[in-house]
């Protein structure tokens, strides 16, 4: 029993609110950036730049971060996870980072991608713009920037569909 | 076992030969991800926060040691060193004992070096950390041969089809015996050179040529990996002087000047410079010598992450 929730015309639609948002967001003076979590926050915030083009601020720098090696969880996890790599090819310092996720659960790695930004350096500012919210947090942090927000519990499964890596947008609600 | 994971099939590095090509692939790929961490701006990451491990060197290592050690801190974790000087071995403690007491410290892992060949592989059967062979006897030496292709993945691109010639010592060199069944395995055409008494019996099997002449084959390869002239074989009959050595066998600066022009040079370290090789090769733009320094501490932190990470299992027994 996995159902949409959302299909490709308003996936879309949320990414654009998602970049209205940043843009109403945007102070004079911020030299925004975006930083995308792996490996969906990568595509999203590719698109998001792409969007903000649109809307007069073209040619932001784009990075992806990996966190694996910043989990709270690598000791308890029975194997070793993958580590794809983090690739952020331009200089933080003073920028504001947009950090990038599809889904935001319960905040855990919201955390350890903020731990590693920072290790690249001090960023003006840190911004977390998320396609969807499903609550359940655990850690005191919030997006900025919210796409959709759903209720669900433990026992669900969001799951968020991008054509870039699954071949198609969309996001479908299951059950464990 | 999770497909996700397919180096979790790693529980120690004891040679070569036990690894899987996907093993060597985790390792490869994670020491490439690694490496881009040593060029950050805060060059440690917390993977292993909380982790120990000790370097038990049985025999002397400047490199190897801190590399490990380096390897360990840039990932959070602790590595204790252990002098063999200072060390209760010499009051004829065992080796199992050592390791045990150490153990019993509550090690996560164990890098070993020994002269013994298979002790590294005696101490993975008796104890519940991870055991890591830091060089065993004229057995294995792992993490070099790794570092090495490595090292020449980055020039080369590939070692497939590539012509590797060993040059040296090879029947008592770890380094060579690991090194020659890591580049057969990524499908390099390998061959040896040295004094008769110094090529092994049988090391055809291996999948090499042998060559005696050094400037009969020098000049053809695409890979120049010297050996160390270990020093208790001069006189020992091996071969008469360290001249003659150096005139057979030596990469010369004659012939450093004559090999073909995109090949590569590597040495596992450290050098008797004027013996194996002149000091002019230290200059030479494909010297890769330092190269495979740097890229050491990154293929050691895959080692460890990937032997490290997860949870060690508290109720699996120890084996047997």
């Amino acid at each position: 029993m996995r159902k949409r929730i959302v299909a490709a015309e308003e996936l879309a639609r949320l990414v654009e609110k998602l970049a209205d948002q940043i843009v109403a967001g945007d102070r004079a003076g911020d030299r925004l950036a975006f930083v995308g979590i792996k490996r969906r926050g990568e595509p999203l915030a590719r698109r998001l730049a792409r969007l903000l083009a649109d809307r007069g601020r073209p040619g932001l720098p784009v990075g992806a971060i990996d966190i694996t090696l910043y989990r709270d969880d690598l000791q308890l996890v029975a194997e070793t996870p993958i580590v794809r790599g983090t690739e952020i090819g331009f200089d933080i310092n003073g920028l504001t980072v947009v950090l990038v996720d599809d889904v935001i659960y319960t905040g855990r790695t919201t955390r350890a991608a903020l731990s590693e930004l920072l290790d690249f350096g001090r960023p003006a500012a840190i911004r977390l713009a998320v396609l969807v919210d499903r609550g359940n947090r655990e850690l005191p942090v919030a997006p900025d920037f919210t796409g959709l927000v759903i209720e669900t519990g433990p026992q669900d499964l969001v799951d968020i569909c991008l054509s870039e890596i699954d071949g198609e947008d969309a996001v479908y609600l299951g059950r464990r | 076992m999770s497909s996700k994971a397919p180096a979790r099939s790693l529980r120690h590095l004891l040679g070569i030969a036990e690894l899987s090509d996907e093993d060597i692939a985790a390792i490869f790929s994670h020491a490439e991800m690694f490496k881009s961490v040593l060029g950050r701006p805060i060059p440690v990451v917390p993977a292993l926060r909380g982790k120990t491990f000790v370097n038990l060197f049985f025999e002397a290592s400047t490199r190897t040691a801190s590399s490990f050690a380096l390897a360990a801190s840039r990932l959070s974790a602790q590595c204790l060193g252990f002098s063999l000087a200072a060390s209760a071995v010499r009051k004829g403690e065992t080796l199992l004992d050592t390791a045990r007491n150490i153990e019993a410290m509550r090690v996560d892992g164990v890098i070993i070096r020994h002269s013994m060949a298979g002790a590294a592989r005696f101490l993975s059967e008796r104890l519940r950390a991870f055991v890591v062979n830091a060089g065993d006897g004229c057995h294995e030496h792992p993490t070099q041969a790794l570092l090495d292709a490595f090292t020449l993945r980055e020039k080369l691109g590939t070692l497939e089809g590539r012509r590797v010639l060993l040059v040296g010592d090879i029947a008592h060199s770890r380094v060579a015996r690991s090194n020659i069944l890591l580049f057969r395995r990524l499908g390099a055409r390998v061959a040896v050179c040295g004094p008769p008494t110094l090529i092994p019996p049988r090391v055809e099997e291996l999948g090499c040529e042998v060559f005696y002449r050094l400037d009969r084959v020098l000049y053809e390869v695409d890979v120049v990996n010297m050996l160390r002239v270990q020093n208790e074989r001069i006189g020992a009959g091996a071969f008469p002087s360290v001249r003659e050595y150096r005139a057979l066998f030596g990469l010369t600066r004659e012939r450093l000047a004559r090999l073909a022009r995109s090949a590569v040079v590597i040495h596992p370290g450290p050098v008797n410079w004027g013996v194996e090789m002149d000091y002019e090769v230290s200059d030479f733009p494909h010297a890769l010598i330092m190269n495979q320094v740097t890229n050491g501490v990154a293929v050691r932190m895959a080692v460890l992450y990937l032997l490290a990470g997860g949870h060690a299992d508290e109720d699996s027994p120890a084996p047997a």
